[in-house]
């Protein structure tokens, strides 16, 4: 790109070069339509009778499009429960203080109305800062993409969480993995007296190139997983090693792990949700009203941050969950047009000398 | 030789001078010179010098000399060029880090290679900044080739030195102060010497000053008699001995002082016993001289400012914004900067946040650091705007093959700017060719019919019914007034290969005795006594009693002759209002002669008026007496002359009149009418006289008979009260101000504080005055003082000036201006050499201005602002994301799409409208002048624009980054698709800076930008290196989403949609008329010649002087020149 810079500078020597070549006879400059500036040029012309039009067919199509997607955001059904635990009257405020390993809580929830459709349950943190500079930074993307060489030599980038006290290599190393997020949820519905568990799908909840593409173990014939991370250590904060995060799906382990890419694919503002699980089974497509039962393995501190937890239940739509923002906005600005449009006119129709061709 | 020249102030002990005249016998070669530089850097001790000088006295080989003492010794050559191998590094780095931009750049490139700091990959700046610098010393290189050239061929130019007895030779380069050296017929002087011989009778010599200061006409210069007596061979040449002390080397053209010691005499020495470096010898076989200064030390040279780096005036305005931007930046960065402190206080456990917040503060700067690229694109268009130029076909003079060049690439936009334009005379303006066009003989005129014979050439006088009277004799006074015209003159007459030739000290007397001579009344030959004329075939001899000299005061010349017949005659020639002065009581004619003047003066021929007398003899007799004291009188000799003069001019007899045209270059008249319609005010800066400039001024249509002239004789006079001088008033005046008389008090480049002081106040009174007026014209002026004009309303009225030249007399002004331009293809390419753009003829300088400079301008200026938005509405973002992001330095964006942002994906359109837009065609700029002003008044950039541009681009980048942060707030968008989201939207809204010839380039753009984000993150390249291309997938996955691309939508509509209403309501509320704009804008007219004062007008202008209070009323205007003689004196 840098020959952009490079090629005027070229033809300027260029003429120099060629009059010491003597390559012309003489002195005069050629006749193209560069060369004498008679480029032919075309404009989209700013006529009135483009611009009137224009505001108007703009705020029209905005309040349109207004409309539908805040139509679409109310229909979205979208149900959410916080348990970080502050308050002495929550369930998890034992866990919450109390830093023991897998220490359990529950959560008991009522949903009016039944959630027609398929629910995706999210978690949710505020106040996280994932786009912290030094914190985005702190990961080997080579190692995750699953180079051997990296796996054993964290890059620097990953301090300090690239090495343990020991100098054993961390895999996978970098803040952003060890922060990963490592509560567990279980979900009953409490149908009747008895719990029923509704199934929880954790399967293609990332994102296809990141699991195909950006991660992957590093491979080694013949040997499995944990042969392959035999000499590197598990993240500090981590209870498993990474290659032994699903125990119920071996292929969903290592730097491909499913909930562990969506918590590497860094949310883009402190307060964000991630995609957990998709409600499978027998309630995939409806979620009756009544009351349920979320079992919660409480592990993630977020009380020093100070940030919340919660969890999210939300039916999907073509604009993703529940935001009123966008169409609000779009109706904001679609009557902003058409004001406009109203102002033009009067201008217009109050200064008659008007050329149709700008400039 | 055996020659000493001292210069005055590096001895001043004559016991030593003394000491040094006798022992000049004894010496062989010797020369002694410490030129001041040497004395400054040097601080040996006088006696040091002297022991040269003792060895010197005991050696007799050249040899020695040259190899010992040449350090000290000023040879003649010429060194323009700045580098040579050793210094051509370091010091063009120096002067490239002088820019503000490359030095920021600098700093950047330091900053990013410490890992710690660094958030962008140092390649992103260090490319960038290597390729400016080495484009750039590439350019520099080959400038200085250029110069190193030219300077090879002045130093190499062949000339004869006297050398062991006889001259040998010997190149420019060679000579030495105290050479002699001999120059033959049409030769440049290499050096300024003193003319000690030549072969002409009394030692005349004959010299051409055109180059000099820009007189046409030929001077002479004579010899001490002792020398012309005494030094007529080689040998005696080689055997002179003499000891000339002198003035230090200076810059004052017309003045010299110094003495000869020789033979135990001293000889006092003045100017016109000097040939100056740039003289041309005519009409003098050969003339033998004695080097005074060498090289460097030449008047002329002296004459010649220093070689100073230009600057635009956009480009100051540039580095002061980028400084801004800078400071803006810091500020903006300690604000996150404690922020962030506190943040990491409140969250990190390990490091200091004292340090990290430093860190972080360091690679804040990085990113918001995007405005530096803004230095390669102003550089690349400018050099694409001097290839435009350079390309002109319109611009191409075929005759002499030249096309304009740019030699110097940074200046272009200022030529969309200028209000001042200086103007050289003689070479610039004009052809320098006069021809005899019409006259008026007995109130009859001649020569008016040029429609009856359009074949012949225009130049050409022809007039049959003039022809038949003159064959027929029956006009008696017609026959005078040939006469006259072959006789009352001082040319000589030279017969070549017979052919007779004239050689005439001012062109208008050539081209009136040409004409005579056409007209059967050839001018055969002169001796001192005699004139020797043909008339209409018969030989008849005038015997010359005596001449009347011309002088600028007496504006004529006669002489007194007799006739064949023994009748004493006075022939007159002169200026009409002299002549008419002196005219008996009742003329004939002298009505229609009048009207006929008036005529020629409206087509801008320079007229003079004939007269005669029949003298009585015994007049005479009492006459020659008296006129034979006052030449022999010692005191007041001139005064007493002119007195016995006017005695002798009192009731001539009229004629006639003749009109001579000075000839202009093509289409002088009408650029100069176009540039002054474009609000530029042209001053005419020439070292010629007085009554030529103002001619020159009507005809080239400087001046029209609608104006009033202010003569200024003495600048010092200049102080206006402003009570009564109303801008009207100023419209209408014209300045001629005359320099000769007061140079030496007033200009002279002294170093003495106290006269440069004066000196200033009273150009500033000059400057204050004469830039109100219309039209300035100054005439007798050196090189210096044209640089000191220039460089006083270049800093008083702070305006862009422009300076035209095409002699060596001009380079200084050239030099000082904002914009120098060299005539080129013409003798003499020093104006050239030191010029910033060359044209071939005057007329392609209003195409220069109005097209290429007016284009320049407007692109330039569209180039920053477009520049300045995007990148500030780019950057800003990263402020706003760092509120969400801890205030830590994450860039909002990939760090690929920052670095192809400006190159890539912005470059295209920005270029496409900063090289090729067009508002209005190059006909509609030539032919509505007045859409020039929109560059004087510089109003397409500047600090409130640059403001307006900087709100823009605040709303935008707010618009940027809180659209998509509130679409995506607290949902399951994750980092890289805000990224995506937000980067797409911003190269979406260049959409806003839209001109006819970027709109195919910002599609193009848009296209390239989806593939180039599709190709960069792709599976492929993040396989070959995940960590430089860290976004795999990322755009696919975003635009996957129709919620991205609504968001997108929405915040490119409502980025454009405040530009779209403004050019929507500009385009309503705008007056189509742009000069009635113009107008309003000025509050007033300022097209001169929509109002014609008409002379109706009585206006006072109150001068208040040095003596007294002056109160001058200027009179209706008069037609011809001088109009209103105002002497202030």
């Amino acid at each position: 790109m840098l020959i952009v810079f490079f090629l005027p500078h070229l033809l300027y020597f260029s003429s120099y070069w060629s009059k010491i070549l003597k390559m012309k006879k003489d002195n005069k400059p050629d006749n193209t339509a560069f060369t004498q500036q008679r480029l032919p040029a075309w404009q989209p012309v700013l006529s009135v009778g483009i611009v009137l039009p224009l505001f108007f067919i703009i705020g029209l199509a905005f309040i349109g499009i207004g409309i539908g997607l805040l139509i679409t955001s109310n229909n979205i059904q979208e149900f959410e429960e916080e348990y970080t635990g502050i308050g002495d009257n929550s369930n998890c405020y034992i866990c919450a203080n109390n830093a023991t390993a897998n220490c359990k809580c529950t959560l008991n929830f009522t949903i009016a109305q039944p959630i027609q459709g398929s629910v995706f349950m999210y978690y949710g943190l505020t106040n996280y800062y994932q786009n912290h500079q030094k914190y985005l930074s702190s990961r080997d993307d080579q190692q995750l993409a699953g180079e051997t060489y990296y796996l054993k030599n964290p890059s620097q980038s990953c301090k300090p969480y690239q090495m343990d006290i020991n100098n054993n290599p961390i895999a996978p190393c970098g803040s952003i993995a060890n922060s990963f997020f490592n509560d567990a949820f279980a979900l009953y519905y409490n149908n009747q007296g008895f719990l029923d568990e509704v199934k929880l799908d954790g399967s293609a909840i990332a994102w296809w190139t990141d699991h195909n593409v950006k991660f992957s173990n590093p491979s080694q014939t013949g040997s499995n997983l944990s042969q392959i991370f035999e000499g590197t250590v598990k993240p500090i904060n981590w209870s498993k090693p990474v290659y032994n995060l699903d125990v119920n799906n071996p292929d969903n382990n290592g730097f491909i792990n499913e909930d562990f890419l969506v918590w590497m694919r860094t949310a883009a503002l402190p307060d964000f949700r991630k995609l957990y699980r998709r409600i499978s089974g027998n309630y995939s497509s409806f979620m009756p009203s009544g009351n349920y039962t979320l079992e919660i393995t409480y592990n993630y501190p977020v009380k020093d941050l100070p940030g919340k937890k919660k969890v999210i239940f939300s039916t999907v739509s073509w604009m993703g969950g529940k935001n009123q923002f966008l169409g609000i906005a779009y109706l904001v600005f679609g009557s902003l047009c058409f004001v406009m449009g109203f102002i033009l006119l009067i201008v217009y129709a109050k200064y008659q000398n008007v050329e149709d061709n700008d400039d | 030789m055996k020659t000493i020249v001292l210069w005055k102030g590096d001895c001043h002990n004559s016991a030593v001078l003394n000491l040094l005249a006798l022992c000049s016998s004894a010496l062989h070669i010797f020369t002694f010179t410490m030129y001041s530089a040497v004395k400054k850097y040097l601080p040996l001790p006088y006696f040091l010098y002297f022991c040269f000088i003792f060895k010197q006295m005991y050696d007799n080989t050249k040899v020695y000399h040259c190899t010992f003492i040449s350090f000290f010794l000023q040879n003649n050559t010429i060194k323009t060029c700045k580098y040579n191998i050793l210094t051509f590094l370091p010091l063009n780095l120096f002067e490239q880090f002088q820019r503000v931009a490359n030095f920021y750049f600098l700093l950047i490139v330091i900053l990013q290679s410490v890992p710690a700091i660094s958030t962008l990959p140092w390649y992103t700046t260090m490319l960038p900044l290597l390729t400016v610098l080495f484009v750039r010393a590439a350019k520099d290189i080959s400038d200085d080739l250029a110069r190193r050239r030219s300077d090879k061929e002045i130093n190499t130019r062949p000339c004869d030195i006297l050398q062991g007895g006889s001259f040998k030779a010997e190149q420019w380069r060679h000579i030495h102060v105290g050479d002699i050296v001999r120059i033959r017929k049409d030769q440049i002087i290499p050096a300024d010497l003193l003319l000690l011989a030549s072969t002409e009778p009394h030692s005349l010599c004959y010299i051409e000053t055109a180059d000099i200061d820009g007189e046409t006409n030929l001077k002479y210069r004579q010899a001490l008699h002792c020398t012309h007596s005494r030094l007529q061979t080689e040998g005696q040449l080689s055997d002179f001995d003499g000891l000339v002390t002198c003035e230090e080397p200076n810059s004052l053209l017309h003045s010299f002082s110094g003495t000869l010691h020789w033979m135990g005499e001293q000889y006092p020495l003045s100017n016109d016993r000097i040939l100056l470096r740039g003289f041309r010898l005519r009409n003098t076989h050969t003339c033998y001289g004695l080097v005074l200064f060498a090289g460097p030390d030449c008047k002329i040279m002296r004459n010649c400012g220093l070689f100073t780096v230009k600057k635009t005036q956009i480009e100051i305005l540039l580095n002061r914004i980028v400084i801004l931007v800078w400071r803006i930046a810091v500020l903006l960065e300690l604000e996150i900067l404690f922020e962030s402190i506190e943040f990491i206080a409140a969250t990190s456990r390990g490091d200091s946040s004292l340090y990290m917040g430093f860190l972080t503060f360091w690679g804040y700067i990085i990113i918001l650091t995007e405005i530096s690229q803004l230095i390669f694109s102003f550089e690349f268009i400018h050099v694409v705007h001097s290839l435009f130029i350079d390309w002109d076909l319109d611009m191409y003079f075929i005759e002499k093959d030249t096309p304009a060049r740019a030699r110097n690439t940074a200046l272009n936009e200022q030529l969309g700017q200028i209000e001042f334009l200086f103007s050289d005379k003689t070479g610039t303006l004009t052809q320098n060719i006069l021809t005899f066009k019409k006259c008026c003989v007995s109130g009859v005129i001649y020569g008016d019919n040029p429609c009856s014979n359009p074949t012949k050439e225009r130049e050409d006088f022809s007039d049959q019914v003039l022809v038949d009277r003159l064959r027929s004799g029956e006009d008696r006074s017609l026959t005078e007034f040939f006469r006259v015209l072959a006789v009352c003159h001082t040319v000589m007459a030279e017969e070549v290969d017979g052919d007779l030739r004239y050689q005439a000290a001012s062109p208008d007397e050539e081209a009136l005795v040409t004409a005579a001579r056409n007209f059967g009344f050839v001018f055969m030959s002169r001796t001192q006594d005699s004139v020797t004329v043909s008339e209409l075939g018969k030989i008849r001899v005038y015997d010359l009693l005596a001449i009347l000299d011309f002088s600028s005061q007496r504006r004529r010349m006669s002489v007194l002759v007799r006739e064949p017949s023994g009748k004493i005659k006075l022939f007159c020639k002169g200026a009409d209002i002299v002549i008419f002065e002196r005219l008996e009581t009742k003329c004939l004619y002298l009505d229609a002669t009048e009207k006929a003047l008036e005529e020629f003066a409206k087509d801008s021929l320079r007229t003079l008026c004939l007269a005669s007398k029949n003298v009585p003899e015994e007049f005479y007799q009492s006459w020659s007496k008296e006129f034979l004291s006052a030449t022999m009188a010692m005191q007041n000799k001139e005064a007493k002359l002119e007195a016995v003069y006017e005695k002798m001019e009192q009731e001539l007899t009229l004629l006639g009149a003749t009109a001579i045209e000075d000839k202009l270059q093509d289409g002088v008249p009408d650029t100069i009418h176009i540039l002054k319609k474009g609000g530029i005010k042209i001053w005419m800066l020439t070292g010629d006289k007085q009554e030529t400039a103002v001619n020159i001024g009507y005809s080239c249509k400087l001046l029209d008979n609608n104006m009033e002239i202010l003569e200024v004789r003495c600048p010092r006079l200049l102080k206006v009260e402003s009570e009564d001088t109303s801008d009207n008033f100023f419209q209408s005046l014209c300045v001629v101000c005359f320099f000769w008389k007061f140079q030496d008090e007033i200009f002279q480049q002294d170093s003495q504080i106290a006269s440069c002081t004066k000196q200033v106040g009273i150009l500033q009174h000059f400057v204050e005055l004469a830039s109100k007026c219309e039209t300035v014209i100054c005439c007798r002026v050196t090189p210096l003082q044209k640089a000191n004009v220039v460089e006083a309303v270049k800093r008083q009225q702070k305006a862009i000036t422009l300076a035209i030249g095409d002699g060596a007399n001009d380079v200084n002004m050239i030099k000082r201006a904002h914009i120098g331009i060299g005539i080129s293809g013409q003798e003499g390419l020093q104006a050239v050499q030191c010029s910033d753009f060359s044209l071939a003829q005057f007329r392609y300088l209003q195409r220069l201005l109005l097209v290429h400079g007016r284009w320049s301008y407007l692109r330039v200026c569209k180039f920053l602002n477009y520049f300045l938005f995007k990148t500030f509405s780019f950057s800003f973002v990263h402020i706003w994301f760092s509120f969400f992001n801890g205030f830590t330095s994450q860039p909002a964006y990939e760090n690929w799409f920052i670095t192809l942002y400006t190159v890539m994906y912005t470059s295209l359109p920005v270029l496409s409208m900063a090289l090729l837009d067009q508002d209005v065609s190059c006909h509609a700029s030539l032919k509505k002048p007045k859409l020039y002003w929109i560059g004087q008044e510089q109003q397409l950039f500047n600090l409130r624009v640059f403001a307006v541009t900087v709100l823009q681009a605040l709303l935008t980048s707010l618009t940027l980054f809180f659209i998509p942060y509130g679409a995506f707030y607290n949902t399951a968008y994750d980092f890289q698709t805000f990224s995506v989201t937000v980067g797409t939207s911003a190269v979406f809204t260049r959409i806003t800076y839209w001109t006819r010839f970027n709109v195919l380039a910002i599609a193009l753009c848009l296209i390239l930008y989806f593939i180039m984000t599709f190709i960069l993150q792709s599976a492929h390249l993040y396989r070959v290196a995940p960590q430089d291309f860290s976004f795999p997938g990322a755009a696919y996955n975003a635009f996957s989403h129709p919620y991205v691309w609504l968001t997108i939508l929405l915040t490119v509509v409502v980025s454009i949609l405040p530009a779209l209403i403004v050019r929507a309501l500009n385009k309503a509320l705008r007056s189509p008329d742009l000069h009635r704009v113009r107008q309003k804008a000025l509050g007033n007219n300022l097209g001169g010649d929509a109002c014609p004062l008409q002379g109706s007008l009585i206006q006072t202008i109150t001068l208040s002087l040095i003596k007294g209070q002056f109160r001058i009323t200027s009179s209706p205007n008069l037609q011809v020149l001088g109009h209103v003689e105002e002497r202030l004196e």
